[in-house]
């Protein structure tokens, strides 16, 4: 909402200057955005009297002025053929900024002689697209900063702009007068009461209108009249100055009118050309499929149940949204048919979201006018029109009736104090409501028609405290809910998020935080791409499918990354995927990813590519950070986005599923532009069960003063065979002795021939009572021979 | 006796390694050595005689013993320095590589903030991004014809034909969390709800996904002055130094009466610096929570009050660590994640500080 200071001082007597008015707009909620000030940028335009205006010796059009000036008498050469001995011009020294021509004006020599400065047309300040000569002024001294003579003389011409933000409780600060009522609320001056005297009618009106009675809860009331011989010219001066002010354009009087009301008293009006409306007018229902050409020259069509203003021809009009093209006034409307109605704002804010348009109207009507002022805007509408375009105007016509609106709250002073933390006194509290214009009646606060946002006490309040201003808040400790040491607040998942994240950076991961929205074809990659989770009003290509996976926003970030020229990458992200569409389908992940080498190229031979078992150590890590359970187990068949044989599930029996672990498809990697290999994991944050033991006592330690052993075995097996098999048939060999299992080295063909591999493992025996024998450590060497060749097949290496 | 020791002191003094120093303890004190043999010959003698001779010929013998071992020390701590200096290296070299990843900031101010408000009692909550439109507006006070819906530039979920609910929304912002924890636990409660929050905005200074913390403090006698206070505690731990703050009338369906609160900064060459100066700046929305979003939450308004708000995570943290750009927090470029992460042990704490 824009308004001019001088706009507002027709509904405000006040003196205080604009940045005043400003603060205080913005402290009791009207939040000022902009001030445009057009005085500042004249700042340095001075008043200056021409003594002496001679013809420039070697030019026939330029004249060489003596100008009195604040500085002394300046020489200024001149190409106005205005330019004259003893007028009063407006200077710009050397050094001034002309708007005007963008230019900073600087002593030059123009054909031999020197000017120093400029004097300056309307059109060079901006001030209007008057250039046929300098500016010459009735009045002012030599040396009286210009903008002080406009002021004086041109208030319009230095009129500050003031745009606030509206709230959507405040539809009465969309009118210059709700805003003057709000700023004496505050004290900020005194309101200018503009009384408005209705205008008698000399004539029935010709139009007639009537609201269908199923539309009556759309439309409760609609007044209008015609006035008839009418010259729609150009508006005044003034109000092409208010209209332009704020960035509207004037277009013709009657237009101009309507916008004026818009602005000044939030009372949108319409105005119909009468000599093209045929017959009377009546508000409808659509029954859906008409059409109509408004006034912005595109053609809507009416779903059912929207409002229609029609004549007998059809539609004419989008009811308290947009009027019809047909029936919208010219230069040529000698008679018009006013509308000042009121529109229920709900039917009005579905009727503009749907045909998308967003007029001063809906704007306004969407968030409620003021029912009451419907007759008073068409009465002060009416006399404006006479004044300014003649004609005659007719008794006024209506149907419906003004909405009653009565309400009152208790207006309990004590709630201030309660609810917002100010003791303000009783008087004050009933003084400022009635200066906002509550009725107050014993301890009952009647809200004035203007303000359908107020609905209960603590709007009372809101009112009282922001008028007190909420800058006087002063802050009240709040006591702990508990005394004492604060109890831990994070849950389980919460705490596994933040230990899991951190151990992934300590892991050499870098954390991203990636759109939870993807592409479709990435989307599809990964499971996901289906309707449930597709947004419906994408910005992007980029962004229409919530994520199924965290992998796309990782790879697609390594691939920025890689494109960059960063080939070594650790990128992890924590949050949340999509299983569907509804609410509830969610889960919260950590996965990572590693693609190129470990690290850079160094002396100490350090550098290899990443591969499944960095991915696996990582999985393990991040899973044990989360708290999950030592003992787990592999499983194969992870999802197809997974290279096929170079990954696994970690699983907790057969049911859990706590993380998957491997390379990345090369399909997926292709498809997503990603170069080189990558390996990852994703892990389930939420299948990690929580531990069993709820104490914080830990089970006794028990350790044997028995040295242990250590036995190396290798076995010849089939390349297939997994490692795991044979480490798990070594370790059920001796479950009470045998410690650990580790494999130590893996050899491949060679001279084992063809699809053979040789497994080294280290068997470590830990005896609990006494030492072992060599015989006793024999034996279980042949147990463990025997174990592992039954379950693999693998024979001891020779 | 002399003799014999004036020799073998010379010889162990002048032996060239450890080698030379074993023959010498064989020729003096080996069973067949010169000293041992003349040990032997004390069986022989006089008690008088033995009676000088035994003393001395085992000072002797303690003698060489302990010149065998300063010898050896000297001996090996020769053989040592020699192996030192021909172990030079260029210590200058690369050193191994040690993995440096980084913790996001946005997950490093969440933590930040929980470890302020954790210490007033706030708890975290969380809920869905794809949120219900009766959660996301409805129960904040925000019917369908609300006109503070369409300023949101809410994304919408598709929906299937023959789903006749309104249809579901990305989140616009964290306050649905306040229902559903309201719903959940009752009153009297406090929780921080920070998390993701989607609105179809892309320029310079928005996003289409951001993240927010949202306040919640329900209770029978808290005020916006309890705000207050809890905001400006929150900023000036937060932020380590002592921040003001100013409220300013405002508006938001879900509170009544609301505020926007602005906090005390200055404005020096372009950046912004917090707590100093007497600019203001605009950082969050709030107010006392709206009777109507109460009773959404299953709360009975005239027993319960309490105040919320909403302050963007991002947002802080670019302020707090002069982050220009908030368009580059999701694009994960390395070079920013390396310049404006965290250490991974860089876990924020309010005994061991949050700057």
């Amino acid at each position: 909402m824009k308004f001019t200071i001088a706009w507002l001082k027709e509904h405000l007597e006040t003196t205080a200057a604009v940045d005043e008015i400003a603060e205080v707009l913005t402290d009791i909620g009207l939040e000022v955005e902009e001030i445009v000030n057009p005085a500042d940028r004249l700042r340095d335009f001075t008043l200056g009297r021409v003594l002496k205006a001679e013809k420039h010796p070697d030019a026939d059009r330029l004249r060489v002025c003596e100008v009195e000036t604040d500085r002394g008498v300046r020489q200024i050469i001149c190409g106005a053929p205005n330019a004259r001995e003893g007028i009063t011009v407006v200077v710009a020294h050397a050094g001034t900024y002309v708007p005007g021509i963008d230019t900073t004006i600087q002593v030059g020599t123009i054909r031999g002689v020197e000017s120093h400065g400029m004097m300056c047309s309307e059109r060079e300040m901006e001030l209007s697209d008057e250039h046929d000569g300098i500016i010459e002024l009735p009045s002012g001294t030599v040396g009286e900063r210009f903008i002080d003579w406009l002021a004086a003389n041109d208030p319009s011409k230095v009129d500050p702009v003031i745009e606030i933000a509206i709230t959507p409780n405040r539809q009465d600060a969309l009118g210059v007068e709700g805003i003057a009522r709000d700023l004496a609320a505050r004290g900020l001056g005194t309101r200018i009461e503009r009384p408005i005297a209705p205008v008698p009618g000399t004539f029935a009106s010709p139009i007639s209108i009537s609201i269908d009675k199923d539309t009556i809860d759309g439309n409760p009331y609609f007044a209008g009249r015609v006035i008839r011989g009418v010259r729609n010219g150009p508006s005044p001066a003034w109000l092409q100055q208010r209209l332009q002010a704020i960035g509207l354009r004037p277009i013709s009087a009657l237009v101009d009118i309507t916008n004026f009301f818009t602005y000044d008293r939030n009372r949108p009006l319409h105005v119909f050309d009468a000599d093209k409306v045929n017959g009377n007018l009546r508000v409808h229902r659509a029954e859906g499929g008409e059409q109509i050409l408004a006034l912005d020259q595109k053609t809507y069509a009416f779903e059912s149940g929207m409002m229609i203003i029609a004549d007998e021809r059809g539609p004419e009009s989008i009811a308290g949204v947009m009027g019809g093209d047909r029936t919208g006034v010219t230069g040529e409307t000698v008679n018009v048919f006013v509308e000042s109605a009121y529109w229920d704002p709900v039917t009005i804010a579905h009727t503009g979201r749907k045909l998308k348009i967003n007029s001063d109207a809906r704007y306004r009507f969407e968030r409620g006018v003021d029912p009451e002022f419907t007759l008073p805007g068409l009465e002060a509408a009416t006399s404006m029109v006479l004044e300014l375009c003649g004609g005659e105007a007719s008794h006024v016509v209506e149907d419906g009736a003004v909405p009653d609106t009565t309400r009152a709250y208790r207006l309990d002073p004590a709630r201030c104090s309660s609810l917002v933390g100010m003791d303000i006194p009783a008087k004050d509290q009933r003084t400022t409501l009635e200066a906002l214009g509550f009725a107050i009646d014993g301890d009952m606060a009647a809200p004035p028609s203007w303000r359908p946002d107020v609905r209960g006490e603590a709007d009372l309040v809101e009112e009282v405290a922001r008028m007190a201003s909420l800058t006087n808040l002063e802050p009240k400790p709040m006591p702990r809910a508990a005394p004492g040491v604060p109890k831990p607040i994070l849950t389980p998942l919460q705490r596994r998020e933040q230990a899991s994240r951190r151990m992934a950076a300590a892991l050499g991961y870098s954390e991203c935080v990636t759109y939870s929205f993807i592409d479709d074809a990435s989307a599809a990659l990964f499971g996901g791409g289906d309707e449930a989770r597709r947004v419906a009003n994408p910005i992007s290509s980029e962004m229409t499918q919530m994520r199924p996976s965290l992998f796309p926003g990782l790879l697609q970030a390594a691939a920025r990354n890689q494109a960059r020229g960063f080939t070594d990458l650790a990128l992890f992200e924590v949050g949340a995927v999509f299983h569907g569409g509804e609410p509830e389908e969610f889960e919260i992940l950590i996965a990572g990813i590693r693609v190129g080498a470990t690290g850079p190229k160094d002396p100490h031979g350090e550098r290899r590519d990443v591969d499944v078992f960095d991915a696996r150590a990582d999985a393990e890590a991040v899973l044990a950070a989360a708290g999950a359970p030592a003992r787990t187990q592999f499983a194969r068949g992870a999802n197809s986005w997974w290279h096929p044989v170079r990954s696994a599930k970690i699983t907790l029996g057969p049911k859990i599923t706590l993380a998957a672990f491997g390379e990345l498809h090369p399909g997926v990697l292709r498809r997503l532009d990603v170069k080189g290999r990558a390996v990852g994991f994703a892990i389930h944050l939420s299948a990690v069960p929580e531990p069993r033991a709820k104490g914080s006592t830990r089970t006794a330690l028990q350790i044997s003063d028995l040295q242990a052993v250590e036995r190396d075995f290798a076995f010849v097996l089939d390349a297939n065979v997994e490692a795991i098999n044979v480490v798990n048939a070594a370790a059920g060999a001796n479950r009470s002795l045998i410690e650990e299992v580790r494999v130590f080295d893996e050899f491949v063909g060679g001279s084992l021939g063809e699809g053979k591999k040789s497994l080294a493992i280290t068997v470590r025996l830990q005896p609990r009572e006494r030492t072992l024998t060599d015989e006793q450590i024999d034996a279980v060497g042949k147990a463990i021979v025997e174990k592992v060749s039954k379950a693999t097949g693998g024979v001891l290496r020779a | 006796m002399n003799d014999l020791r004036k020799r073998y002191l010379g010889e162990i003094a002048g032996a060239a390694d450890e080698a030379a120093l074993e023959r010498l303890r064989v020729a003096a004190l080996g069973k067949k050595g010169e000293v041992s043999l003349r040990m032997r010959e004390l069986g022989g003698m006089t008690p008088e005689e033995r009676q000088v001779a035994g003393p001395a010929l085992n000072a002797l013998k303690g003698e060489i013993n302990a010149a065998i071992a300063a010898k050896r020390t000297a001996l090996e701590d020769e053989a040592l320095d020699a192996r030192l200096k021909e172990e030079w290296l260029d210590v200058t070299m690369p050193a191994r590589q040690r993995p440096h990843g980084r913790i996001h900031p946005v997950s490093q101010v969440t933590e930040e903030v929980t470890a302020v408000l954790a210490d007033m009692g706030f708890s975290v909550a969380e809920g869905p991004q794809i949120e219900s439109d009766w959660y996301n507006f409805d129960a904040l006070n925000m019917p369908d014809h609300h006109p503070a819906r369409t300023e949101m530039d809410t994304f919408y979920m598709a929906q299937a034909a023959e789903d006749d609910r309104p249809p579901h929304v990305l989140r616009t912002h964290t306050s649905p969390v306040q229902i559903r924890a309201l719903q959940d636990c009752g009153a009297p409660l406090r929780i921080i709800c920070p998390g993701r929050v989607y609105r179809a905005d892309y320029d310079q200074t928005h996003t289409p996904m951001f993240h927010q913390v949202e306040g919640l403090a329900i209770d029978r006698d808290i005020s916006m002055a309890n705000l207050k206070w809890v905001l400006e505690e929150f900023f000036s731990a937060f932020f380590g130094t002592t921040v003001k703050t100013r409220f300013r009338a405002s508006h938001f369906p879900f509170t009544e009466p609301s505020a926007e609160v602005d906090i005390q900064c200055s404005w020096k060459g372009g950046t912004v610096k917090v707590g100093e100066g007497d600019g203001w700046l605009e950082v969050l929305g709030s107010g006392m929570v709206h009777p109507k979003v109460l009773e959404a939450g299953g709360i009975d308004p005239s027993e319960w009050q309490g105040f919320a708000f909403g302050i963007g995570i991002d947002r802080l943290a670019m302020l707090k660590y002069g982050i220009p750009d908030l368009r580059a927090f999701f694009d994960s470029d390395l070079r920013w994640l390396r310049h404006y992460g965290f250490a991974p042990l860089d876990v924020p704490t309010l005994h061991g500080g949050l700057q």
